[in-house]
């Protein structure tokens, strides 16, 4: 009955937005076990509508971001000082994500307006959150362009533009690798429909990364018993050097 | 074969970190040295995040020195007094050492402090030994050259508290011992080490200790200097990780038995001259690195505590 209601009040407004999202995942949780070599999340949907497509509009383009959980790092930038190199100065970060990958059915500028990118965040510049990293060094901006780009050769960041398939104005689809190197958490998956440079739908999804088994173990005593831990590590080391030992002793004799 | 990491949350090839282990083990076998000095770079290098590096090169110098120590020991190669007294005063030295390592901290350039701490400790004793090894090398050639006394008398027999070291042949005072013991904690404590490689030539050249029984003594030292800054790591940092420390261990204890049994086939002038050119090599690499510009300015950290 409620749904029925939903369903109806859905019906009812759709001059708010005369195209949705019906998206879909191939996972939403991804497991880290000891043979962790990354995973391919496949991020597919359909685009409904209730009316034929808006004539005298531009086509329409899809843009799918995956974000890793963030946290605040600390950028240093190497200066020569007295013949070596450096850390000489730093800024610190408020926010910048794990991960980040966009995806996109054509290049960036071309399907996004800089004040929708603002509004809704979608490259990477509009997700790290810095703010008065001026006061902290001289020409702090470079620190951003540093930090993506490091970021960018190890793989965390990526701008996969065109790589979105969208046939007949309809269904799309766009396969997201995730590295070996990924950091436990909740990645958010969000969906953009653009027609001329404005979005005119969105929808997120989430998909859960969690450590799993051996890894979940050793992660969780490692943080509540860290004295326990720290003996057990130095157990497991005597023993397997006196295992060697005397292994060796028995070879030889 | 793809291994994930639990506490470094990075993914690396299970063999070549057994392969890493197995040199690291096979050398400090070899040499006595707890090969902390190589295994914490070359961690690095494969990407494992430097507070873990260091955590968990600890941890495994802990088990190839076990394994080392036991090898040594069938040989009596250990001086157990003199392993005491060099630990006592190890102990007071890496706790003066983590003090100075906090101020650092607090100064903002450990990461420097700690480079040019490799660079000069590193390149003076790999110098030093180099320079020794080679002459007494080329004088074993050379028939008929004078030869010289293995204990020459200086100024540290007339110190007093003197006291009687059986395994080492020695009857000396307990001060040398004792200083250079805090001198190894202390570096060792700042540059993330055992100090196996300071402590070597220390007991060769300023104790006159016998080439027999240093590398067991020195090994057994280590032990206790690296179980306790692998706990402390483990207690205030959660960097320890089990995982990288389990597989390098394996490789590693494997490594230091090959190592000890090939250090028995060579002299010890030549074993002697292959530690220095290793310290060398290692102490060159960090220069470079401070030297020549790197390819990427920028470096990227979790936030600072």
């Amino acid at each position: 009955m409620i749904r029925l209601a939903l369903l109806l009040l859905v019906l009812a407004v759709p001059a708010a937005a005369q195209e949705q999202i019906v998206a879909g995942l191939s996972q939403n949780r991804v497991s880290i076990t000891a043979d962790f070599e990354g995973s391919e999340i496949l991020i597919y949907g359909a685009v409904k509508r209730d009316t034929p497509p808006p004539a005298g509009q531009g086509p329409l383009e899809v843009i799918v971001t995956v974000q890793g959980p963030s946290s605040p790092v600390t950028v240093r930038r190497k200066d020569r000082v007295a013949g070596i190199w450096l850390n000489n100065a730093q800024v610190r970060v408020d926010s910048a994500p794990s991960f980040y990958a966009v995806a996109t059915t054509g290049p960036l500028t071309h399907i996004l307006s800089d004040t929708e990118n603002l509004r809704h965040g979608i490259t990477i510049e509009r997700v790290i959150r810095a703010v008065g990293i001026t006061d902290e060094a001289d020409q702090a901006g470079d620190f951003l362009v540093g930090l993506q780009r490091v970021r960018t050769q190890e793989g965390r960041y990526r701008v996969l533009q065109g790589k979105v398939e969208l046939t007949e104005e309809t269904l799309f689809r766009t396969d997201i690798e995730l590295p070996a190197n990924l950091t436990e958490g909740e990645y958010k998956v969000r969906l953009f429909l653009l027609r001329d440079k404005r979005v005119i739908a969105h929808q997120e999804r989430v998909i859960g990364v969690r450590k799993e088994g051996l890894e979940r173990w050793i992660f969780n005593l490692a943080q509540e018993e860290p004295l326990l831990y720290g003996l057990l590590s130095l157990v497991l080391a005597a023993v397997s050097g006196w295992g060697a030992s005397a292994a060796f002793r028995l070879v030889r004799a | 074969m793809q291994l994930y990491l639990p506490i470094a949350e990075v993914s690396v090839n299970a063999f070549l970190i057994l392969g890493l282990g197995g040199i690291v083990g096979f050398l400090s076998g070899m040499f006595g040295v707890g090969g902390g000095f190589l295994i914490t770079p070359l961690l690095f290098f494969i990407g494992v995040p430097p507070a873990v590096a260091v955590a968990t090169g600890a941890n495994q110098v802990v088990a190839s020195s076990v394994s080392g120590v036991l090898a040594q020991l069938r040989r009596k190669g250990v001086d157990f007094t003199m392993g005491w007294v060099l630990l006592v005063g190890g102990i007071v030295g890496s706790g003066i050492g983590v003090w100075v390592f906090r101020l650092m901290t607090r100064a903002g350039q450990v990461d420097l402090f700690v480079q040019l701490s490799y660079v000069i400790f590193l390149g003076l004793i790999g110098a030093m030994m180099f320079q020794e090894s080679l002459r007494s090398l080329l004088r074993a050639r050379k028939p008929g050259a004078p030869i010289r006394r293995a204990h020459v008398h200086s100024w540290v027999h007339g110190l007093p508290f003197k006291m009687k070291f059986r395994a080492s042949g020695l009857y000396i005072s307990v001060i040398p011992p004792l200083l250079i013991g805090a001198a190894v904690g202390f570096l060792a404590a700042i540059m993330g080490v055992g100090g196996g490689f300071i402590m070597v030539p220390a007991m060769i050249y300023l104790l006159g200790m016998p080439t027999k029984v240093v590398i067991g003594t020195s090994l057994f030292q280590i032990i206790f200097v690296t179980a306790f800054t692998t706990v402390m790591h483990a207690v205030t940092s959660q960097t320890v990780d089990m995982l990288l420390a389990l597989v390098l261990i394996l490789g590693g204890v494997v490594g230091a038995q090959i190592g000890a049994r090939v250090g028995v086939k060579l002299k010890a002038e030549q074993l002697r001259i292959l530690l220095s050119l290793l310290v060398l090599a290692v102490s060159i690499r960090i220069a470079v690195d401070l030297l020549v510009k790197p390819s990427e300015l920028y470096s990227v950290a979790g936030a600072l505590p």
